[in-house]
Formats: structure tokens, C-alpha cells, sequence
């Protein structure tokens, strides 16, 4: 039924009503040549204002997302210079007659060479995929518990679930610093009831940085859960027990399975942005915490190597584009069967 | 040809039949195609002023899409839709003189009854006092006075039915077209509904189009059904000619209940064609010629209270007669359905009326009986 | 569904909230701390606060920020909610495919990448950078979300609403005005306000997107937090918190009230 919409926006008046002021501009106007000739070809054309509609933001993201893109793939393969902007260009015009292009591979080879890059984004799905399955183990509980809380306060219970998603994400991994660090709160209330003696390192710490990705993203995981598991019919779970099944095997033989899509979709929520997460690795992580977001910032902020950190950049994205593209089918899937 | 007074009288209800009449909607050669899938296939129908028209048939069947295209909310592949007079096909539905009840009913959610049923006045720019006088005269006759400053999800389901109504009403439209209208109301406030649509219809005179799945429903309101399937009309006829005289298997199998049984013509002269059928187990004698050829297949087709049954022979040689073992029996309260096995091995359905009040039937399971019918029940179908 | 709550339900969601909650409780307390140390409690005081009014940088990090976050994100809302319409109105056409994708990609995308060929974009375009680069950065950001979030809203009414409208007279315009609008006011509200604290939040794609002069809050934020813990910072923190809590409160009642009412048209 795709082409029910294409009478949405005809652009031609309609026979049965007067002109109105623009109808009876048009009528006066098109006594003017070029206005009658501009009238004709755009009729002509078949361009409509459903084509204008589309094109304001389509051109946006066109200019302002996809062609970025592009620029960064373009310039991951120029050389590095002392220069403004730092880098050499790709095309040039030799004596006014030859048009030298210069690609050059030098910045991928680096990547592949220099170890430090590989274990940086080995360290990073790592990291991500830890954190994931943490979030995951922390979030479902949180979300089937909602679930079955009455409808007032559930309501209540996804407020304060969506509060701090909403709530600076930089104040929150913040405030894990206080409470981390050697002199902090929690080594503070520690060594207050005894348990332990002497304060615990964990500021700077891969441990901090899973703290700091598990609770930014906590609410990225409880939330489609929560809109999965509000949304299954709970008489399969009685039709389960009515068939003798206990509740605990009814809900690793119902409830899990029907809730994975929302489990799905959670994880590629916290996973595909925490792999190339930058301000939580530097807060919170140590100079040996390699993640390959703190190895690009570092590269385009210190170093000033924007061609290197651009092949940082397009490998990092050719590393996404796997689980965003599943992501993205996912998501469709859940759409199209909702 | 002039015509008689009394004939003219006899034809105001049966406008199609009147060669001097000409249709307020002509359909021609209409198609409608989604990619390689054709939903509506080179349809031409007419339907005359004050009809209530029914597009009927099982869903996907192209029924709706046919209305839609009279609303101008999808574009005819091919062919015209002509309303008196006028070619509306390229017209956009914001411009046609038809309006819609729709499925769902689309009440607009943030405008209480009385905003919802002014809306299409407001877009003619019609002068306020008279848009007040229309859509209290509208409202009224919907019977919705009480709840006019009600928003619709203060609406049960057939207070939200009588404002949609009210709405695609207010505009005097030449034609109204129905989608589904009462599919989500409940039995009882169906059947109600029915016939205060058939009276607000009749009291206003507009052309109605109705699309519906429920055959009683299309029974019930039609002056004319078009019984549809597979983005075809299969046939055009009053409700009673639907169902005595189908013109084919899938009417005949789609609008009520009906016992069908293969054969072959045996001799077919002007006044009487017989039917050797081995499914019935029995010559039938059809009371009528027919234009299918000797020894080509026929089929008989029957409707379930056309049969007398009984566990005595019938005493009237010149009837159609099967012999068979009851297998089953519904007893409905006021009608009972028998499920005979025929000796053939079919199964044939017969209904009686419950004329005497008792507790135990005349006739019961295993019981051989007769069933037994007047030649001129039966229709002979070609395929 | 309505069962009590199971002893390990309260213990998920009480051990689940107060992960969620106490970090920022405690940071907001100890922004009322007397003492300069983050674990020493010294008193009840204010003193952070009026240090803040003092503090040039912040003041100046502070109105950057809100003015990009306000421009930002009433382009966002204009631009999103017609990608919204788009996306669930507009059926299939060519290019549906990428333009879908558009949308979708920047939710999930690493910041540091969009930071990063937003900051190259403008450079090949020769555009200056500074507050007027940040505010398109964060236009095309916060775009999608208002997009998805419009869109929701319009998949959960059925076409016919707006057909209803053509058919009762109105045209294409103003069925849009007239009933689409309206009944998308809540998600477009909503996504304002999404747009508006996304904005007032970013730290990566302001740093790569900006330039000299145009400091937002939570770069200046990030600076002195490198630095360490200090209670001017927990200060901000506790009002960034506040303003953002009290927005996301009162768009939720919105949202709420708008969904009884849809919830109610569909029964």
C-alpha cells in the first residue's frame, strides 16, 4: 500500500473550489512569461511538495552526516604535515596542467604494524563486550522486577529508570571519581567498618572502567527489556504453570526466550557506543587502559595526526558496522512485527 | 420507449432495471495494480441515486481498495470513476463531494464531538452560524446531543461510530462510502445499528457504499450487493437474487450455507434438464432448461431448509429425493441442522424449522431418512 | 501482572536504584559540603555556589552552552519532526533506505567519529569554527532522536486519522497543522526537551566541533575535573542535575497524558 501516500501532497488546485489568494496570484502570475515557463517546468518535472518535504532533512543529513564520512575515508589515506590543517592534500595541480593524486597507505600500515593500535581495539570489544554481559546481568532483574510492579508505580520505576539516561553523562562518571579514588568514599567506608585495612586502588583501574560503563549505560539495557517484557502476554506464563510447569523453570523456558529481542537489542545499545567510548576510559581507567576511542582523541588532540586519526576512525567504524547493521535489521524486525 | 406510470412507480426501488435511469456512479475499467500484484481487476459497475450498495467478499479480495479509490485515496491504475457526470479520478479526496466513515472511525483525539463533526464544514469556510445549525441538525440525528463537548476517548465504541457517522454526514456528500462501519461493535448493537443506518439513509436520500466481510450485514442493508473475490466481481444482484439464484460456486458457497452436488447433464430439452449426479445418489429433475450441453459436468446446489426430511418416503413421485443416515444433529433452539451421510458417502446438511415444542426430535442420530426437495429449489451451476 | 512484588523483585530494584541514584545523591551533597575535601564531611554550606557566580569561565562556559542547546534544538525539533513524518507517513520512495539509516546511525555512533567528521566537514567546507559549528554538530545529532521519537508517536495512529481530514476537505497543509500536528505536540515537546539536554550535555563532538572562544559548560567541566574532584564542580553538577531533572519530570507527565488519551482513542 506504499503508494496511498503519493496523493499526500499534489501540488495542481483542486477543480471544485474557488481560487484562493495563492491560486489567484498563480492565475495573475502566469500572465508573466518567465513565471509561466518556471510553473510549467516544475509541473513539468513532477516535482511536488512531498519531494520539498523530503529533501529539507534528507540534504541535512547528506551534508552534515554522510559526507563527513566520507571526508574522514578521503583523508585517512593523506600524509601528515606541519601545516594548517595538518595534512597534505590528496589532489593536486601540478604546473597548472597535471592533476597528481597522492594516496598514501602509510597510516594503515601504522595501525597494523604498531601493536599498541591492535590491542587497542582487541582491549576495547573486550571491554565493551564485558561490560554488555554485566550490564545485562545487572539490567535484567531491574527490568522483569518493574514488570511486575502495579501499573502506578511502574510508571514511577521507568521515571526514575529514564532520569538519569536524561542526566549528564559526564557528571555521572564524575561522581564515581569521588567515590573510587584511594582517599575516596567507598575505600572510606571500607576501612570504616573494618573490612578491609588498607585503602583499595581503584581509580584508574580497568575495575572503574567497567563501574563507569556498567552504570552510564544501565538504563540503555532496562529500557528495552522493560518495553519487551511489559509487552508479553502474561497468560503464557499462567497456561505454563496451569501445564504444571514450576515458576522458575516457566521463566527460563518462556519468559527468557520471548524477552530476546529486547535482550537483543539492549546489548547492541550498550556494546556498539561503549566500543568506542572515550570520556569513560579517560576518567576513570589508567594509562594502560588502551580503548581505541582515548587512542583516536589522543592522536587528533595531542599528536595532531588527523589523517592517522581518521584511519583510527574509518577502522573503528568498519569494526561497527557489522553489529550497527544487525542492529539496525533488528530493530526494523521488531518495528515491522509490532 | 415511454413508460407506463405504474411502471415507472414499479422501477423507483429498482432504479437498475430502468433503461432511462442513468447511474450516479459509473466504475469503468477500473484496475488497480501494487507492483506485479493487481488488487483491483478491470472492474465496471454502476450504482444509481439512493442506493445502498454493498461491496462484499472475503478480506484481500480488493473491496476495500475499490472504495478507497472512490474516496480519491489511491489512483486508479487504469479506467475512470465517474460521478455524476464528472470525471473524478484525478481528483484529490480533499476536493471530491464524497465522504468516508472510516474503519477505525479516525476520530481526531484532540477535538471533542461537536469540533470533530464541524471540521469539514470549517475547511469550506461555511459561515459559523451555519456550521452551529448543521452540526446540531447532524448531532441530532445521531442522537449524540448529551456528549457533544466530549473528547472521543470519552466515547464507548458506538457513541465514537454515531460521531464518525455524524462527521462524513454533516457535508451533504453525494455519496457516502463505509468502511467496515459497525466491524467493531458487538452483535447486539450491530444489528441496531443496522437498521438506524437504513433509516438515516432512506431519510436523507445519499448514495451509500458500503464495504463489508459480513454477508448478514451486506443481507440486511443492500439494495444491490457486488459479491467480489480476487479483485473481480463475480456478481451484481439484489440480496434475494444472491441468494436464491447465485451465479456461481463461490457466490453460492460464500453467502450462507448450501449443499452442492457434482453431476452430468442427461438430457436437457426446453422445459427440463435432468442431472445424473452420483454424489446424491439420485436423478434430479431441475424444473428448467439450461444452456450447459449434454454430458457436460453441472453442478446442483441447494440451500439446507429447502429439504423436507424425513423418515418416510415422500408420497410425491415429481420430487427430488436422497437417501442417507443421520450422522449428526445442532439443535440452534429455533431450527435444528441434520448432517446426513448419503449413501454416496457426502454429507448433506438439512435444516427444520422447530414448528412443535418437545424435548425429544422425531428424528435422531442413525436414523435413516429421506431428503426430499421441489425441483424448483435447487440452481444449476455451470462451475 | 498485578502480583505483590517478590522479595528478590524489591531487592533488584532497591540494590538497582540506589546503584543508579547514590553516586549522584552524594555528589549533590557533598556540593553543600562546608569542607574542600570530597570525603570529610564539614558542615552545611553554600559557599560552592556563590563561588560559581563568581567564577568568570563558568559564567561565560554556562551562557554558550544554554544558547547553543537553545538554537540547537528547536532545529533539531523542525528538522526531526519532519524526518519523523517522513519516516512514518511517507511510504516507500527512493533513498528510503539510507535516509533511514541516517537516522538510525548517529544514535549508536561512537561520538569521537561524528565528532570527528563533523570537525573535518567543516573544515573542507571553510566554515569558522566555533559556537556556530557546535550548534549544526548538534542539530544533526539531536535530529534523529526527535525523529524516532516523532515517529513512535505516529505509528500508534493509524493513517486514517489524516485521511479523515483530506476527505472532509482539508488539504495536504492543513491536515497537517490542523490534526497531525497536534496529535504529535507531545513527542514533539518531548523531543525538544531530548534535544535540549543531549545538547546541554555533549563533551566529545563540542570539543572536536569547536573553536577558539566557544568553551560549552562540559568542556570547561572536563577540564578542571582532569584536574580533580572539587566542590565548585559538584556545584554545577547538583544544578545541571536539577534543571535537567525538573525538565524530564514534566515532560514525562506530558508524555503520560498523551499516551492516556491515544490509549483511550484505541481501544
Amino acid at each position: 500500500m506504499s503508494e496511498q501516500n503519493e496523493i499526500g501532497f499534489i501540488s495542481n488546485d483542486p477543480p471544485h473550489r474557488a481560487p484562493g489568494p495563492i491560486g489567484s496570484l498563480h492565475a495573475s502570475l502566469l500572465a508573466y512569461t518567465p513565471y509561466r515557463w518556471l510553473a510549467g517546468k516544475l509541473a513539468a518535472s513532477g516535482l511536488r511538495v512531498r519531494h520539498l518535504v523530503i529533501a529539507v532533512p534528507y540534504i541535512w543529513l547528506l551534508l552534515f552526516f554522510l559526507a563527513p564520512f566520507l571526508i574522514v575515508f578521503k583523508l585517512s589515506f593523506s600524509e601528515y604535515r606541519i601545516a594548517i590543517p595538518p595534512y597534505a592534500p590528496i589532489f593536486e595541480f601540478i604546473d597548472q596542467t597535471y592533476l597528481q593524486v597522492r594516496l598514501s597507505i602509510d597510516n594503515y600500515r601504522l595501525l597494523f604494524q604498531d601493536s599498541l593500535y591492535i590491542q587497542a581495539y582487541l582491549n576495547s570489544v573486550r571491554v565493551a563486550g564485558i561490560s554488555t554481559l554485566l550490564t545485562l546481568l545487572i539490567g535484567y532483574p531491574i527490568a522483569y522486577s518493574m514488570v511486575k510492579a502495579r501499573p502506578r508505580t511502574r510508571f514511577i520505576l521507568l521515571m526514575l529508570v529514564i532520569l538519569p539516561f536524561w542526566t549528564s553523562f559526564l557528571i555521572r562518571v564524575y561522581a564515581w571519581i569521588g567515590i573510587l579514588k584511594n582517599e575516596g568514599l567507598l575505600n572510606a567506608f571500607l576501612l570504616k567498618i573494618g573490612l578491609i585495612s588498607e585503602p583499595l586502588s581503584l581509580l584508574n583501574t580497568d575495575i572503574a572502567v567497567y563501574i563507569g560503563i556498567v552504570y552510564s549505560y544501565l538504563p540503555f539495557m532496562i529500557l528495552p527489556l522493560y518495553a519487551n517484557l511489559e509487552k508479553m502476554d502474561m497468560s503464557l506464563i499462567e497456561a505454563a504453570t496451569d501445564l504444571g510447569c514450576k515458576p522458575v523453570p516457566a521463566f527460563w523456558k518462556i519468559t527468557l526466550p520471548l524477552s530476546l529481542p529486547g535482550i537483543v537489542a539492549g546489548c547492541f545499545l550498550v556494546f556498539i557506543p561503549a566500543v568506542g567510548e572515550f570520556v569513560i576510559p579517560d576518567l576513570l581507567g589508567g594509562p594502560d587502559t588502551l580503548m581505541i576511542g582515548k587512542v583516536l582523541w589522543t592522536e587528533f588532540f595531542n599528536n595532531l595526526d588527523w589523517p592517522l586519526s581518521s584511519a583510527v576512525a574509518v577502522l573503528l567504524l568498519l569494526l561497527l558496522i557489522v553489529p550497527i547493521v544487525l542492529f539496525q535489521r533488528h530493530q526494523q524486525k521488531t518495528a515491522e512485527s509490532h | 420507449m415511454k413508460q407506463t406510470p405504474e411502471k415507472r412507480n414499479a422501477l423507483r426501488d429498482t432504479p437498475w432495471l430502468d433503461p432511462e435511469q442513468t447511474p450516479h456512479v459509473q466504475l469503468l475499467d477500473i484496475r488497480k495494480n501494487y507492483g506485479d500484484f493487481t488488487a483491483v481487476d478491470n472492474i465496471s459497475l454502476d450504482i444509481y441515486k439512493g442506493e445502498f450498495f454493498s461491496l462484499l467478499g472475503p478480506s484481500g479480495c480488493g473491496k476495500t481498495t475499490l472504495l478507497r479509490m472512490l474516496a480519491g485515496f489511491e489512483i486508479p491504475t487504469q479506467g475512470r470513476i465517474i460521478l455524476d457526470g464528472e470525471d473524478m479520478s484525478a481528483v484529490p479526496p480533499y476536493a471530491r463531494p464524497v465522504n468516508m466513515m472510516f474503519q477505525s472511525y479516525a476520530l481526531f483525539p484532540h477535538m471533542n464531538v461537536e469540533k470533530n463533526i464541524a471540521f469539514g464544514l470549517k475547511q469550506d469556510k461555511v459561515p459559523k452560524a451555519e456550521i452551529q445549525e448543521r452540526v446540531a441538525e447532524v448531532i441530532e440525528l445521531v442522537q449524540m446531543q448529551k456528549f457533544a463537548k466530549r473528547k472521543p476517548h470519552q466515547l464507548s465504541g458506538g457513541q465514537k461510530q454515531r460521531v464518525a457517522l455524524a462527521r462524513s454526514l454533516v457535508k451533504r456528500p453525494k455519496m457516502l462510502l463505509l468502511d467496515e462501519p459497525l466491524g467493531a461493535l458487538d452483535k447486539k448493537l450491530r444489528q441496531d445499528t443496522q437498521f438506524e443506518l437504513m433509516a438515516i439513509q432512506e431519510k436523507l436520500g445519499i448514495t451509500f457504499v458500503i464495504v463489508t466481510h459480513d454477508q448478514e450485514e451486506a443481507m440486511t442493508v443492500s439494495s444491490r450487493i457486488a459479491v467480489m473475490d480476487h479483485g473481480r466481481i463475480v456478481q451484481v444482484a439484489t440480496p434475494t437474487q444472491i441468494y436464491e439464484f447465485p451465479n456461481s460456486r463461490y457466490v453460492a458457497e460464500f453467502i450462507g450455507e448450501i449443499n452442492i452436488f457434482q453431476g452430468v447433464v442427461e438430457n436437457s430439452d426446453s422445459e427440463n434438464a435432468a442431472i445424473i449426479s452420483e454424489e446424491a445418489g439420485c436423478r434430479v429433475e431441475t424444473g428448467r432448461s439450461t444452456d450447459i450441453a449434454e454430458n457436460a459436468h453441472a453442478w446442483v446446489a441447494i440451500r439446507p431448509e429447502k429439504f423436507d426430511i424425513s423418515t418416510e418416503p415422500p408420497s410425491d413421485t415429481r420430487v427430488n429425493c436422497m437417501q442417507g443416515e443421520v450422522w449428526d444433529i445442532g439443535y440452534l433452539g429455533n431450527l435444528s441442522v441434520y448432517h446426513v451421510k448419503l449413501d454416496s458417502g457426502k454429507m448433506a446438511m438439512a435444516v427444520r424449522t422447530n414448528r412443535a415444542r418437545s424435548i425429544e426430535s422425531s428424528i435422531t442420530w442413525e436414523d435413516r431418512v429421506y431428503l426430499s426437495w421441489h425441483p424448483s429449489a435447487a440452481v444449476i451451476l455451470s462451475n | 501482572m498485578h502480583s505483590r512484588l517478590s522479595a528478590f523483585n524489591i531487592t533488584a530494584l532497591v540494590t538497582g536504584f540506589a546503584f543508579l541514584y547514590l553516586p549522584i545523591v552524594i555528589l549533590v551533597i557533598f556540593s553543600f559540603n562546608a569542607s574542600r575535601l570530597v570525603t570529610v564531611w564539614g558542615g552545611f554550606s553554600t559557599q560552592w555556589y556563590g563561588a560559581l557566580l563568581e567564577n568568570e569561565g563558568i559564567r561565560s562556559a554556562a551562557a554558550v552552552t544554554l544558547k547553543v542547546a537553545l538554537i540547537s534544538s528547536t532545529f533539531a525539533t523542525v528538522l526531526g519532526t519532519l524526518a519523523g513524518l517522513i519516516l512514518a507517513r511517507f511510504g516507500s520512495f527512493r533513498g528510503r533506505t539510507l535516509f533511514s539509516g541516517m537516522i538510525y546511525a548517529p544514535m549508536v555512533m561512537p561520538e569521537v567519529i561524528t565528532g570527528l567528521s563533523l570537525l573535518l566537514a567543516f573544515v573542507a567546507l571553510a566554515i569558522d569554527r566555533g559556537m556556530m559549528t557546535i550548534t549544526l554538530a548538534h542539530i544533526t545529532f539531536s535530529l534523529c532522536y526527535v525523529a524516532v521519537v516523532v515517529q513512535s508517536r505516529l505509528v500508534t495512529f493509524d493513517n486514517a486519522l489524516e485521511e479523515a481530514a483530506m476527505d472532509l476537505g482539508a488539504t495536504p497543509a492543513r491536515t497537517f497543522f490542523q490534526v497531525t500536528l497536534p496529535v504529535i505536540m507531545p513527542a514533539v515537546v518531548s523531543g525538544w526537551l531530548l534535544s535540549f539536554t543531549l545538547s546541554l550535555d555533549d563533551l566529545v563532538i563540542a570539543s572536536f566541533t569547536s573553536g577558539p572562544g566557544a568553551t560549552t559548560l562540559p568542556m570547561k567541566i572536563y577540564s578542571q575535573v582532569r584536574l580533580g574532584v572539587t566542590p565548585e564542580i559538584n556545584a554545577v553538577s547538583t544544578i545541571i542535575v536539577g534543571l535537567v531533572a525538573g525538565g524530564v519530570i514534566i515532560a514525562s507527565l506530558i508524555a503520560k497524558q498523551a499516551r492516556r488519551d491515544s490509549d483511550a482513542n484505541h481501544p
